[in-house]
């Protein structure tokens, strides 16, 4: 199971701030820190995203750790790989690139440990103007997701049953492959059926669509965006102060 | 395409009137349906019945007006609602079989709204009308309830329920028990009897098992080739076991053992299938009988040997371990080409099993993987494609059949070992009296050449028919 796999928990301070304030503050983060290469500037923004943890429910370090090894795993990767390819890059550059990938994806797991998808659906069409299509489109597949791990398993026996099974590692890349294949063409299958019978619960109509759920924007999701270019900006401005600061766009 | 809003009625029950109706489905010579006339006043409730492939879910999609967007060809005239099907669409409910290709929200609340959120409806008005539907099907769960912990009855009731909410003049119900157990079944054309009660919309419900419909209806109509038969109100089916004779076989050796066999999921509490002990005997055909969740279908993995028990265990005889490397007896253990050769095993969706493009090739995949040549492969699967009539389509791909013909393809595929053991899960499932009679003789008759059989089923005409012994979960 991957850490997206893992649903959101209800109820947690953060999952009450709207989801496109989420998605701006995001949008702040990964501008400020796609364009530092220090490394202070993303150790800072780090910082302030573990003290968010609490409020996203991730306190005991099982949870924590169930949604973020590929993270973890995946910036500890970048770090190495830089430090011993790279000609110029010392443990500090290192440490800087690791603690980016960290920074621009942790909001990413905070989102989805706390915000619901259909919040966030409602929230893209109503604040945002996304289309509805795309949006309720995605919820209905998302639906599907956890059907696919049960047919995936099926498939699997299915062919055991049938006397087809991999002994060497070329042979099990081509199973894998057919039932991947397989399952795609179910997908496809349950797809279509899908969408006649949205259309014929009237998804196709040209009547402007309401929303039974709504969702508001408030102070506190001002507040917290406003709170983010903050810390931004004090990390930007520490990174000044003491000489770290290594932008993109001016040093190359 | 337009929503049309005329001077036409937009509430209460629709009027259907079909006269010479005939539809033809793209790249297809043959007519689906011919000279069908029928008139069917607002607020009646009329069963559509008839054997497979008669035509009856085409009539219900030209009913429902989605006929056209596929591009099909239609002669003589469709009314309803006093217009063309296409546009009393908005007028028109459509309940499917397969429940999870029809739910779309996470949350069963959600789901039911998303019909009044199409058309418009205020939010302060959707939460009532959704409560009232949810009501009506007697959901028995709040609107917050995951619909994936819901059962497949559950389910099918909730889908009801957001076809319901937008108050449709003509509701279409086509086959919507067929893939539920005969608890969900009788939950789900409960919650319709009850919907439909106050005659606010005329109802029309398709299914070739017509008997468990007869309480709700006000009238039967057969489809068969050339139009309709209309049958007179003390109609009854024919029992579809009814002169069935079968060949019977003397009892063998012992084949397979479950000895207190059990499995749990890793990480799950409570066992999928707590410890159950049983033998499948040479000319003997058991059946797994039981409600869903005591883990039946889990049981025939483990006699299957696609999964290994994780308590208890599942052991072959001497005589059916004979030959297999290492002499081992767990059929679990064994190599695939082992296996098919000597259990065979049939799934409940027969197409998770379907692994070419073209019948003749699927028969001989068998045969092939367990070492036989390519010649005599070929000949297996030529003289099964024989005997079960389906000579005509050996070039044809698997997932083109129809659904008893897929269920007859699969059954094919497990015999062309020719195996000693034989583990089939829900091999009835959504099978018309016809197909129903073919697939039990054949069960029969390998019982007669000394297979083992075991069947998991709720079908109780089938176990009545074939089982010699019963093991109830």
């Amino acid at each position: 199971m991957t850490s997206l796999a893992l649903g959101p928990t209800a109820g947690t301070p953060l999952g009450r701030i709207n989801p496109v304030a989420q998605l701006a503050a995001i949008a702040v983060v990964t501008v400020v820190l796609l364009t530092s290469l220090d490394v202070v500037t993303p150790a800072v923004v780090v910082g302030a995203e573990l003290c968010l943890l609490p409020a996203a429910g991730l306190t005991s370090p099982r949870t924590l750790w169930r949604r973020t090894w590929p993270l973890l795993i995946g910036a500890t990767s970048v770090a190495v790989v830089n430090v011993l390819l790279s000609a110029d890059a010392d443990a500090v550059t290192g440490l800087g690139l690791g603690l980016r990938v960290v920074g621009l994806a942790l909001p990413g797991v905070l989102l989805v440990a706390t915000t619901d998808p259909v919040a966030l659906a409602d929230a893209l069409t109503i604040h945002w103007r996304v289309s509805t299509r795309f949006a309720v489109g995605s919820l209905a597949a998302l639906r599907l997701v956890p059907l696919l791990v049960g047919e995936f398993e099926s498939l699997a026996l299915a062919r055991r049953a049938r006397g087809v099974e991999a002994r060497t590692p070329l042979a099990r890349v081509r199973l894998l492959a057919g039932i991947v294949f397989a399952l795609l063409v179910g997908a496809v299958r349950r797809g279509s059926r899908l969408a006649t019978a949205m259309d014929a619960r009237g998804f196709d109509s040209t009547t402007a669509r309401s929303n039974a759920r709504g969702s508001s924007l408030h102070r506190r999701d001002a507040l917290f965006v406003a709170t983010t270019v903050a810390v931004c900006a004090t990390a930007v401005a520490l990174s000044v102060a003491t000489g770290a600061w290594d932008p993109v766009f001016v040093g190359g | 395409m337009t929503t049309t809003r005329g001077p036409r009625t937009t509430t209460g029950p629709v009027r259907v009137v079909a006269r010479g109706l005939g539809v033809r489905h793209p790249s297809r010579r043959a007519w689906a349906i011919t000279g069908v006339d029928l008139a069917i006043e607002p607020g009646e409730r009329v069963l559509l019945t008839g054997a497979s492939g008669a035509g009856k879910s085409t009539l219900l999609a030209a009913l429902a007006g989605i006929l056209d967007a596929e591009g099909a060809e239609m002669t003589g005239d469709l009314a309803v609602d006093g217009g063309p099907a296409r546009n009393a669409r908005e007028r028109v409910g459509l309940l499917a079989q397969d429940p999870d290709s029809q739910l779309v929200m996470t949350r069963a609340g959600d789901d039911v709204a998303f019909g009044l959120e199409n058309a418009g409806v205020p939010a302060e008005e959707i939460w009532p009308r959704v409560d009232e539907a949810l009501a009506t099907v007697g959901f028995p769960y709040g609107r917050d309830r995951p619909t994936q912990a819901l059962s497949g009855g559950e389910k099918q009731r909730l889908v009801l329920a957001g076809v319901l909410v937008r108050r449709p003049g003509l509701l279409l119900l086509d086959e919507p028990t067929s893939q539920l157990d005969p608890p969900g079944a009788a939950l789900v054309r409960a919650a319709v009897a009850r919907a439909t009660a106050d005659r606010s919309a005329t109802t029309i419900v398709v299914d070739h098992d017509a008997g468990p419909w007869l309480p709700l209806v006000d009238r039967v109509v057969e489809v068969v080739a050339g139009g309709l038969i209309e049958h007179a109100a003390d109609w009854r089916p024919a029992a579809r076991a009814a002169g069935l004779d079968l060949p019977l076989a003397a009892s063998g050796p012992v084949l397979l053992a479950a000895d207190a066999a059990g499995y749990s999921y890793r990480g799950s509490g409570a066992p999928a299938l707590p410890p159950v002990s049983g033998h499948l005997q040479s000319g003997r055909a058991l059946a797994v009988t039981g409600p869903n969740g005591t883990g039946k279908s889990t049981l025939a993995l483990l006699l299957a040997g696609l999964r290994a028990p994780t308590t208890g265990r599942v052991t072959a005889s001497v005589e059916l371990a004979s030959g297999v490397r290492r002499g081992r007896r767990e059929p679990s253990r064994w190599r695939a080409g082992e296996l098919v050769t000597r259990i065979g095993t049939v799934f409940q969706n027969p197409e998770q099993q379907f692994l070419t493009g073209r019948l003749r090739d699927e028969l001989a995949l068998g045969p092939l993987r367990s070492g036989e040549h390519a010649a005599a492969a070929r000949a297996t699967a030529d003289a099964l494609l024989e005997r079960l009539g389906l000579s005509a389509f050996a070039d044809a791909n698997p997932y083109t059949l129809s659904g008893g013909q897929q269920r007859r393809l699969s059954v094919a595929t497990a015999l062309a070992t020719a195996p000693r053991v034989l583990v089939l899960d829900e091999p009835t499932f959504g099978q018309d009296a016809g197909t129903w009679r073919e697939l039990v003789t054949l069960l029969a008759e390998q019982r007669a050449r000394g297979c083992a059989v075991a069947v998991v089923t709720h079908d109780a005409d089938l176990v009545d028919a074939l089982a010699d012994e019963r093991l109830p979960l």
